[in-house]
């Protein structure tokens, strides 16, 4: 199958970036330097083109009932502006996708929602969507927008002003998870303070025919998927696909370390399920450790007691370049998952000594 | 984009370089390799009296997005290895002919395919 490309393939290649496959889409994985990326974004500010996640519009009389019954949040909380992350489960209460909600200004009278699934996920969530709300017999349309939207994200400490400066509504008052429509060189975009890094910053999602003119406006630093991949394991932030699959490693929220996105007195696909989990406790969970012996985790490495028995998998690693230390995050055993608790991981056969670490790694917002 | 290729040496299709100096094979990754690799964070070699075999893996180099076998271009014992590398791993994108050097090998005859610079250039063009 071809690669889907973002809006702005043509002028990142100008630019020089390297492109990586992800999600089916060819994106920019580096512009200049991953190092150097990652550096700016936690010091100053740098720009994501994140086109390749999904955009899925819900809107009718039924639109709220079909959010609510489908995400593991607690969509009914949400007022016109906000935005909620949360899970996509299946009827086992395994994770399918994580996702953001918002809730957007209502339309003709009816409740208006847009959902941003993982790269690739979004013609099966379009489905899933549309099967769901036959089945139930609720209105409501559903609308797969993946195409007609560019995403870009504005992240670091110094994006809210670059952001602010560019636009013509005050942003003021837009707090975390809250959106507002903005205007940049005269293209209306929704911009949610919303991010992936661990840092402050705003997500735009900009038409896909005006993508070009608000990714030059948002002057600064161009980062690929290799600092956003950085910045976010440091930030101890989970990746669909990598630290949850539904085929290869299924896992409920509450072993991925995400169980504060499930709010059980609402109803879901999967609630009962997780009820149970909840209420037994897990045997396992994602932590985040550090190497302490030289060598870098890496994606699928076993995790072994002391004794070299295996326990666990490392699901995401890399050398940190803020830490400037090895870090990881990976399923154990909860009897190993205490901050300070040692282990072993296989690093092309050899065993490394790690130590779990409370995740975040590093002070976020 | 250009990449260096030094004529003083030869090359492998896996992108490591051979500079025979006064019997010693000096081994390296090339400015291309280090460019694709992008910032290099982590270099695992042999020690000293180790012997390496001409086309096999010696050793490992890692990027913050990438693992990558390095391969001997000749056959013999390690007899110079650049601790330099280890601490400093950045000297292989910064001079990855010069400073970032790898290892040193005392051949004892057997080589692998070599490239001359001009086919190298050819193979990375």
């Amino acid at each position: 199958m071809p690669l889907q490309a973002p809006p702005l393939r043509g002028l990142h290649d100008e630019r020089g970036a390297k492109f990586t496959e992800f999600g089916g889409w060819d994106m920019p994985v580096e512009f200049d330097s991953i190092r150097e990326e990652h550096e700016t974004v936690r010091d100053d500010v740098g720009r994501f083109d994140v086109s390749h996640m999904g955009q899925i519009h819900v809107t009718g009389p039924d639109a709220t009932a079909l959010m609510g019954r489908l995400t593991s949040n607690d969509v009914d909380a949400l007022e016109v502006g906000d935005a909620q992350y949360a899970t996509i489960t299946d009827e086992e209460g395994i994770v399918i996708d994580d996702t953001v909600v918002y809730r957007l200004p209502d339309e003709g009278g009816e409740c208006a929602y847009l959902f941003v699934p993982n790269a690739g996920n979004d013609e099966a969530m379009h489905e899933r969507w549309i099967d769901y709300r036959n089945e139930w017999g609720l209105e409501a349309t559903v609308d797969n927008q993946t195409d007609e939207f560019a995403m870009f994200a504005v992240q670091g400490p110094n994006a809210r002003s670059l952001v602010a400066d560019l636009v013509e509504e005050s942003l003021t008052g837009v707090g975390r998870f809250e959106t507002t429509s903005v205007t940049i060189e005269g293209v209306e975009c929704l911009a949610a303070r919303t991010g992936y890094t661990g840092e402050d910053g705003f997500e735009l999602v900009v038409p896909w025919r005006e993508a070009e003119t608000v990714w030059t406006a948002l002057e600064c630093q161009p980062c690929g998927l290799g600092a956003r991949n950085t910045l976010r394991m440091e930030a101890g932030l989970v990746l669909a696909g990598q630290d949850f699959d539904h085929e290869s490693n299924p896992r409920t929220p509450y072993e991925a370390g995400i169980g504060f996105t499930v709010k059980l007195d609402t109803e879901f696909v999967g609630r009962d399920a997780l009820e149970r989990v909840h209420e037994e406790g897990v045997e396992e969970k994602l932590v985040g450790f550090r190497l302490i012996d030289r060598g870098i985790p890496r994606h699928g490495y076993d995790i072994t007691s002391t004794e070299g028995r295996v326990i666990g998998t490392v699901t995401s690693g890399t050398m940190s370049p803020t830490l400037e230390a090895p870090i990881g995050l990976g399923y154990v055993p909860v009897e190993y998952a205490e901050p300070g608790t040692t282990f072993r991981v296989i690093v092309r056969g050899q065993s490394k000594k790690a130590r779990v670490e409370p995740i975040p790694f590093i002070d976020t917002i | 984009m250009s990449f260096d290729v030094p004529t003083d040496r030869q090359y492998l299709e896996s992108h490591e370089w051979a500079l025979e100096t006064d019997g010693v094979v000096r081994v390296g990754i090339t400015d291309f390799a280090q460019d694709e690799l992008g910032d290099v964070v982590f270099v695992e070699l042999p020690d000293v009296g180790e012997a390496v075999t001409a086309g096999d893996a010696f050793g490992v180099v890692e990027s913050i997005k990438a693992v990558s076998d390095l391969y001997a271009p000749v056959s013999g014992e390690v007899v110079g290895v650049n601790d330099a590398v280890f601490d400093a791993p950045e000297l292989v994108n910064d001079d990855p002919f010069g400073e970032g050097w790898m290892l040193e090998i005392d051949p004892s005859g057997d080589e692998t395919d070599l490239l001359e610079a001009v086919e190298y250039e050819d193979q990375i063009a």
